[in-house]
């Protein structure tokens, strides 16, 4: 986890950094099943294990739309140097 | 159960049918190319297929008749155990956002069809190009095996085919109407047919969930009345184990089984070659980011799908084959009319994902078996002509599985086939990151994973089967109950990662990798990237 061998320079930028974020919390809170395996509080009648769960696919939804979004700017904003350097 | 035919219904359902029948032989003249007799155009449906198209080609692809069936059908046997599909398809979209877009544009790039062509490609070695093609076409065969066996539980319910009735061929006659027309079609169209029918299954789909999640609870009393109902129904004892049925939430004891089963199916799910087949037919790299963030409606309607299951036992629906309760349910419940749209939505959820299985496990075919190891210098022509021959095969094949064999032989190569698949994962997206891993390591590993995998589900036990009896298994140094196909997966990466280092230290050749840095990000309109061309026939080698 902690060697990254191949930093090339000016790769990890903080928009970077939030990127990876948004993609790796559906992760954190899917897997850590211990965290909504219960029934309380329940929503129109049902328990929380499974609205909870359905929150999720919104709100990965949500996190993987601002991914896209950061990506797409960071793209942006790189392109006239690759472009420079190409042609 | 059948007490006779459901005219209505089937009238329905017939109607649907014939309807997509249709729009599948028109579908060849659709957005049609110059150039026909390409794999490209057959296989990949010109490759120029952009966000809608994709995103219902996808869905009718990856959320298929069978999962309809079979997630409900989870949670009506064992309650919580079976949502796990919802976490697993949440996992999909923020995993595949990160290495399908490089595999889009190195594709692109190269004219890669298959996920094969890009192992070869990178780390030149045909072996282990061949042992991905092998692995996907074992795990996808069962795969349309169970598409068919969808289409048979409703058939069943409607009282056609299926069931006990005395003759084999009145019995499967209906089934073999089905698969003849899904064969024409899709022998004739390519992709295309899919893609077009793709619209018609997701509408029907997401108009009998919506009606079905609102319709269903209110003639039942509401959700609170359903869960208490699953409750009970989940306490009480199963005679054969003594212990009780299932559960509303997972018991501490399963949720290492729940997560990883979500997280290994989920790495799984992309490497299927139907996914690749309908990743790759898409215009661009950012059609598929797009893609990602849309895919997840699906997800959604896979939920409230699930729910479904607790809602076939309030309902009191009792079935020996728990396949049947969602189409019991739907017959028990609506109007004989909307019953027939209900069928008619999963039966053509069979046609989507088996005509895109069967094309994708011909391209691998094709491409990575007869062109690489039989006919070095076939044509494109002769390469569609090929994948054309061997979707059909693929088909009849597993049309002879589902009518030769019992149901479980399918459902449990089906478990295999995920397994399997799983193993090729670090080859491909391994090899879209880094070339760092020894092609040799890669190959040792794959067959390690395979080796174990199968092993370790061919000892699960369970008192109505001897072997096959799950897909999980206690971890070896954990002691947990985990997936088994994650565990063989963390196996497979620790030996090629091991065999890396001996191998590098070795000076073991490296194979030529023909792709550059730059290749794996290029998109549209780069120069280079071919958008709609045949595949370099030229191959790697010469």
């Amino acid at each position: 986890m902690s060697d990254a061998p191949e930093v090339n320079r000016g790769v990890v930028t903080p928009t970077r950094v939030v990127i990876g974020l948004c993609l790796a919390a559906p992760f954190v809170a899917m897997l850590w099943v211990g965290s909504y395996a219960k029934t309380d509080p329940q929503f129109i009648g049902i328990p929380f294990f499974y609205w909870y769960q359905m929150l999720w696919v919104l709100l990965s939804t949500l996190l993987t739309m601002t991914a896209y979004k950061l990506w797409q700017r960071d793209q942006r904003a790189r392109a006239p140097r690759k472009g420079g350097a190409a042609e | 159960m059948n007490d006779g035919v459901n005219g209505v219904a089937l009238g329905v359902f017939i109607f649907f049918f014939l309807a997509v029948t249709v729009m599948g032989f028109l579908a060849a003249r659709w957005r049609k190319a110059e150039n026909e007799h390409s794999l490209d155009e057959w296989g990949l449906g010109g490759r120029s297929f952009g966000t809608w198209v994709t995103w219902f080609l996808l869905g009718g692809d990856l959320y298929t008749a069978y999962t309809f069936v079979a997630v409900p059908a989870a949670i009506y046997a064992a309650g919580a155990a079976g949502f796990f599909a919802v976490p697993y398809t949440i996992l999909v979209y923020p995993l595949i956002f990160t290495f399908l877009p490089r595999l889009w544009s190195v594709s692109h790039k190269h004219g890669y069809v298959t996920t094969s062509d890009f192992v070869r490609g990178r780390f030149g070695s045909k072996s282990l190009s061949l042992a991905v093609a092998v692995t996907g076409i074992l795990a996808t065969m069962p795969y349309i095996a169970l598409q068919l066996v969808g289409i048979q539980a409703v058939l069943d319910v409607m009282g056609v085919g299926g069931g006990e009735s005395t003759n084999w061929f009145v019995k499967d006659l209906p089934l073999l109407i089905a698969f003849g027309v899904l064969a024409a079609y899709t022998y004739s169209s390519g992709l295309r047919a899919p893609a077009l029918i793709a619209f018609v299954k997701d509408t029907l789909i997401y108009i009998v969930i919506a009606v079905a999640i609102i319709y269903i609870p209110i003639k039942l009393g509401g959700f609170d009345e359903i869960f208490a109902k699953a409750g009970d129904a989940f306490a009480e004892p199963n005679p054969a184990t003594g212990a009780p049925r299932g559960a509303l939430t997972p018991p501490d004891a399963t949720q290492w089984t729940y997560a990883t089963l979500a997280l290994g199916s989920a790495l799984a799910l992309f490497m299927y070659p139907h996914s690749i087949t309908a990743t790759l037919s898409s215009r661009s790299r950012e059609v598929i980011r797009r893609n990602t963030t849309i895919l997840p409606l699906y997800s959604l309607m896979l939920g409230l799908l699930a729910l479904l299951g607790f809602m076939a036992i309030a309902a009191g629906i009792k079935v020996q084959n728990g396949q049947l309760a969602i189409p019991q349910l739907f017959e028990n419940m609506f109007p004989a009319w909307f019953a027939g749209v209900a069928f008619a939505a999963i039966g053509i959820g069979a046609l989507v994902p088996a005509a895109i299985m069967s094309i994708a496990a011909a391209n691998l075919f094709t491409r990575n078996i007869y062109k690489d190891f039989i006919k070095p210098d076939a044509t494109p022509k002769q390469e569609t002509a090929v994948s054309k021959i061997v979707s059909l095969l693929v088909k009849v094949g597993a049309l002879v599985f589902v009518l030769t064999m019992d149901k479980t032989v399918a459902i449990n190569f089906q478990l295999l086939g995920g397994i399997w698949i799983l193993q090729t994962f670090p080859a491909l997206v391994g090899g879209l990151f880094t070339r760092w891993f020894h092609r040799w390591a890669l190959l040792a590993g794959w067959a390690v994973g395979m080796v174990y995998g199968t092993l370790a589900a061919y000892g699960v036990a369970t008192p109505a089967q001897k072997h096959f009896g799950g897909s999980s298994k206690e971890i070896p140094g954990i002691g947990e109950i985990g997936y088994i196909g994650l565990t063989a997966f963390v196996l497979n990466v620790l030996v090629t990662v091991v065999l890396t280092f001996v191998l590098k230290a070795a000076k073991a050749p490296e194979g030529v990798d023909e792709t550059k840095p730059e290749d794996y990000t290029a998109d549209a309109g780069d120069p280079g990237v071919q958008v709609e061309l045949p595949p370099a026939t030229a191959g790697s080698s010469h």
